[in-house]
């Protein structure tokens, strides 16, 4: 049961071969076994979960259930949940129960998933290694001396680890398809507006978009589905019909499934930047696609290199200000001693936020501040759109983008904590899909050096993430690199 | 040097709370006067996570607005983020409209000051546009600390900022209650003062005539038209005393104290500020469609000015008259009613006496009573039976009074024959026959020989005199024009 | 460019984040380091280029003008610092 497939999970629940009571049970008993070495988890409701995991069997045995009724799963700490703990990683939210759900977390509440608790992040999303998380950093289950990547390392962790078979994360830079490959795990970001970012709690609103982590695209598949759709409640949201991910994975498998399908390899993704083992591992999988029948065909993406410096810009523009709600009035960490309003503002700030946190605020004031907001904000803006440019006249040359999902395999802890500038340079693949809005997926393609999993990233035009889990799926059909789990998860 | 020597220089900015039933971004209530933070929505309080969804009505009033004043509705209009903290302001910025409001340009034409000396004048305006109240800190003491009630915050407001045409604190004035009465004529904000729906914050600089802008000083948050007044005063003069004495004008943020009459610096404001503007990622673009502002035009009322000159071309009205009837929304429906009870035709008398009705003896009973117009006890087509009454030379002006306060004391009954009813109970119908009058004025005539002889040695006076006898005599009931002819025919004779 | 510690302690003002002396000419060293990745930015000619905002060409949605949001502030309350007779409590605001 721990390395079944969503559909496994859901035959054997109708077929009454365990309950989810049993498979919740399962799977936290994990979690209390496997996790004080993977710091995955920040919250675990174990009464929460088995009270809705004896929901949802009520809900299978009156023949009620849906695709996810039942299923275990987890959810960033990002994501609102009502009447449990919801910290975004930071001491500023160390005691905040949320009042209110996220517009996802209802979604899979009313689909019957059993949530086990939240996963481990970097503290409010800002991070490539979950080192800057209040709750001390995830491990990678490959490697525990080594980060699982970021922001949404808890997740990635947890699914690499079989502590949950899905999880929910948050991607504005690579959040979800970095850490999905230094785990050895699959990953979607969606299109921009996919997923509603109602509860989610805000990074970067223009960039920010909830995804799904799973063991295959199939697992993804199923989750985003059940996490995807219009939401008024976010004005980013975007009215269109609900989609079922998973329509094309079930075609038999033919000899060729991906015959037609051209595959882009920018050539800004293939350079000097690109560890050895990486290039090895995607490489080999790109042969592996060509078997399937895809082409590939060489594009350009000449903007790709500034897609860091504007990142840098707008993340922690929007970020400065959306953090300013975090004044320790309402809620959260409000400073013990001060003398005055200015005062309280500026300890509870100071205590509630971790180094790097504050640094992206310092950035984003500077940049928003009178006299910088044209050379800083505004080029940055201008910049986002040359490289959402860079991509449609790519895509106009091929159906899918593919690349290395991050420049190296997974580095050890400690390792880059100190060098924001060195941190920042490993999102260098995903950041530039975010600014653009794409979909973009990461699933296991081969091993690096010291047995550590290697992600291959690709990147659609805008509402394409069926074809993108159609296409990893077919390669995941056709491998077994997503079927091969840590030796701690065994 | 005297203050004549300097010219004023005042722009405003006015904040009016748009009467929606929801706030801007938010479904919590707008309405006044609940508990505190029990209107105060996730949204509201800005919860982790929360976004927000603009309300389409409060888009429809910024565009009611802009079609009421001649101005450009904006195809596509943008909502930016303005940083600051302050406890009042639970996101740590305002939501508001930065670079491409909704509303640009537009003016309205004021009447300024009273007689002879009143004149109008266009101001013109820069922009209009949509933003959110803050909620309100409470200053009562909570063990040395400030309470904050959130019910406020996310109320759409309409920013309305004027270019600085205003040379006066009179003209200041008058562009502010023009503004009011608009906003409240096309019924997008109550103009409730007192509960903070229409403010006023006035720019203020002065300069010798003819000469570059002074350094201007904002005055914040002036919640009445006295105020207004007495604060743009105050600062004026405060201005030119400071640099009459050498100094120089700061640019500051100041606030008027009721109390002592002055204007002081904000404490709080003290700190340079610097919003650090930007578009807000929650919301796209504002895009009004041409079909939408179309709707809105058609839907629009009659406006002030166009009521203003319709009621001076169709009946001949004074530009004076014309202004004061269309002051306020009530006052113009009040007087429109009575036109139409009255059935009044182009020629009649009715709209000239009305409007002297309605300005004058209705008013000051209003103002005695301390009544609105909307809950006047004289009910509109009660006064339009009274005024066709006089019209048609039933009454006098004199006797119409009477009637008018019998109509006041709820008698009569309703309807526009209650003055009739009351005309007849009490007898009050003019003597217009001479067979009746001729008695009396002879009569009058051999008793006041006195002033027969003055009138006939050239005196006029004298002959107000004997009318006013004469009337005395009918106890007010003859016909003032009537018996002035036959006076004036026997004492020629 | 290079941050001067006043710059840094400015925008930490205008932040409201209190930094220490230590803490300022640190962050200065971080902040002057993430400026350095920035300015490559300054290199490219973006003259005509219309700014992006948003992924995606739409236009903003409009809520209809209900109030249905019921009163929550016993639960909203419930997790704040400091409070009294319904409101949040906080140090003297000087007007």
């Amino acid at each position: 049961m721990i390395n079944a497939s969503l559909t496994e999970l859901r035959a054997a629940l109708d077929a009454g071969k365990i309950s989810s009571v049993e498979l919740a049970t399962l799977f936290l008993d994990r979690i209390e076994r496997l996790d004080p070495a993977l710091n995955a988890f920040i919250t675990v409701d174990r009464d929460g979960a088995l009270e809705t995991a004896r929901a949802a069997d009520a809900r299978i045995a009156a023949g009620d259930a849906g695709p996810l009724t039942g299923i275990p799963l987890a959810h960033k700490d990002v994501f609102c949940t009502e009447g449990v703990l919801t910290t975004c990683g930071s001491k500023m939210l160390a005691n905040f129960v949320s009042p209110y759900d996220a517009h996802v977390v209802s979604l899979l509440k009313a689909a019957g998933a059993v949530s086990l608790g939240k996963t481990n992040m970097d503290e409010f999303a800002m991070g490539s290694s979950n080192e800057n998380s209040h709750f001390g950093p995830a491990k990678n289950p490959w490697d525990t001396t080594r980060i699982p990547g970021g922001s949404s390392g808890g997740s990635a962790a947890a699914v690499a680890a079989r502590l949950v078979p899905v999880a929910t994360g948050t991607d504005t830079g690579g959040s979800v398809r970095q850490p999905a490959a230094l785990t050895g795990v699959t990953g979607i970001k969606p299109t921009y507006g996919v997923v509603s970012r109602y509860g989610m709690i805000a990074y970067a609103s223009s960039l920010d978009q909830g995804g799904a982590f799973g063991a295959s695209a199939a697992d993804c598949a199923q989750l985003l589905t059940a996490m995807a759709g219009f939401d008024p409640r976010d004005s980013t949201s975007i009215e269109r019909p609900a989609e079922d991910y998973s329509r094309e994975l079930a075609a038999p498998a033919a000899a060729r499934p991906l015959a037609g399908l051209r595959i882009g390899l920018p050539k800004e993704f293939f350079g000097a930047g690109m560890a050895d083992d990486v290039r090895a591992a995607v490489e080999a999988a790109l042969d592996g696609y060509r078997a399937l029948g895809a082409t590939t065909v060489d594009v350009s993406l000449p903007n790709a290199q500034l897609a860091i410096p504007a990142y840098y810009v707008i993340a922690p523009a929007e970020a400065s200000s959306n953090l300013s709600r975090f004044d320790g009035v309402r809620y959260g960490h409000r400073a013990a001693d001060y003398r005055d309003l200015a005062e309280m503002y500026s300890k509870s700030r100071a205590e509630g936020f971790g180094a790097e946190v504050k640094r992206r605020i310092l950035v984003g004031t500077y940049v928003l501040s009178h006299g910088y907001y044209d050379a800083y904000y505004l080029q940055a803006q201008k910049l986002r759109r040359l490289i959402a440019q860079d991509f449609q006249a790519a895509l106009a040359d091929c159906d899918v983008i593919a690349g290395p999902t991050s420049p190296t395999t997974a580095w050890a802890i400690g390792e880059k904590s100190d060098d924001p500038v060195q941190m920042y340079l490993s999102d260098i693949y995903t950041i530039a899909v975010n600014l653009a809005g794409l979909p973009g997926l990461s699933h296991p393609c081969g091993f690096g050096a010291g047995e550590l999993p290697v992600g291959l990233q690709l990147v659609g035009d805008y509402f394409s993430e069926a074809r993108l889990l159609n296409a990893a799926h077919r390669f995941q059909q056709a491998s077994d690199w997503h079927l091969r789990r840590p030796a701690l998860a065994a | 040097m005297s203050r004549n020597d300097w010219e004023v220089v005042i722009g405003l900015e006015i904040h009016a709370q748009l009467n929606t039933a929801s706030k801007i971004f938010s479904a919590a209530s707008t309405a006044f006067g609940a508990e505190p933070n029990v209107q105060a929505s996730a949204v509201d309080i800005a919860l982790p996570g929360v976004l927000p969804v603009l309300n389409g009505g409060a888009v429809e009033r910024a565009i009611r607005f802009g079609v009421a004043i001649g101005a450009t509705v904006a195809p596509k209009s943008v909502f930016a983020r303005k940083n600051y903290f302050y406890p009042d302001l639970p996101k740590g910025y305002q939501i508001s409209q930065f670079e491409l409001p909704v509303v640009q340009g537009g003016a309205i034409t004021i009447r300024v000051g009273d007689g002879d000396k009143a004149y109008e004048k266009t101001v013109q305006l820069t922009r209009a546009h949509l933003e959110e109240d803050a909620g309100k800190s409470l200053h009562e003491d909570f063990h040395g600390m400030s309470g904050i009630d959130l019910n406020r915050a996310g109320t759409p407001l309409l920013e309305i900022v004027s270019e600085p045409d205003m040379r006066s604190s009179t003209e200041a004035v008058a562009y502010a209650r023009a503004l009011h009465a608009l906003v409240r004529w096309i019924d997008i904000c109550d103009g409730n003062m007192q509960e903070g729906s229409f403010r006023c914050d006035a720019n203020v600089s002065v300069r010798r005539p003819g000469g570059p802008l002074g350094t201007r000083r904002e005055i914040k948050n002036l919640n009445s038209f006295r105020f207004l007044q007495q604060a743009i005063d105050f600062e004026v003069q405060w201005q030119i005393d400071t640099i009459e004495d050498g100094g120089r004008i700061q640019q500051a943020t100041v606030l008027f104290d009721p109390d002592t009459g002055e204007t002081r610096m904000m404490r709080s404001k003290e700190d340079a500020h610097d919003y650090r503007y930007f578009p807000d990622p929650d919301l796209l673009p504002l895009v009004i469609s041409p079909e939408w502002i179309a709707r809105v035009r058609s839907e629009m009322p009659e406006l002030p000015g166009a009521m203003k000159a319709r009621l001076v071309d169709d009946y001949g009205l004074s530009a004076y008259d014309a202004a004061s009837l269309t002051a306020s929304k009530e006052i113009a429906a009040y007087y429109q009613a009575m036109l139409a009870a009255a059935d009044a035709k182009p020629g009649s008398q009715v709209p000239k006496l009305g409007a002297n009705w309605v300005m004058g003896e209705l008013a000051a009973q209003l103002n005695r009573a301390e009544r609105d117009i909307g809950d006047s006890p004289v009910a509109p087509a009660q006064l339009a039976g009274l005024v066709q009454r006089i019209a048609d030379g039933t009454i006098s002006n004199n006797i119409a009074r009477k009637v008018f306060a019998a109509l006041w004391n709820g008698e009569g009954g309703t309807g526009p024959d209650a003055a009739d009813r009351i005309i007849e109970a009490q007898g009050l119908r003019q003597v217009n026959d001479s067979s009746a009058l001729e008695p009396l004025i002879d009569e009058v005539l051999a008793a006041n020989q006195k002033s027969v002889d003055e009138f006939r040695a050239g005196k006029d006076k004298a002959f107000n005199a004997l009318v006013g006898q004469v009337m005395k005599a009918s106890r007010g009931k003859a016909n003032p024009a009537q018996v002035n002819e036959m006076l004036k025919r026997k004492l020629e004779a | 460019m290079s941050l001067s510690i006043e710059q840094v302690r400015r925008i930490a003002t205008l932040a409201r984040i209190e930094l220490s002396d230590a803490e300022a000419e640190a962050t200065r060293g971080k902040l002057n380091g993430i400026f350095g990745l920035i300015e490559q930015m300054q290199a490219v000619d973006t003259a005509g280029v219309e700014p992006m905002s948003h992924p995606q060409d739409v236009a903003q949605r409009l809520r209809p003008d209900v109030a249905t949001e019921p009163d929550r502030r016993e639960a909203f309350q419930r997790i704040a610092p400091q409070t009294e007779a319904g409101l949040y409590l906080v140090p003297k605001v000087i007007e």
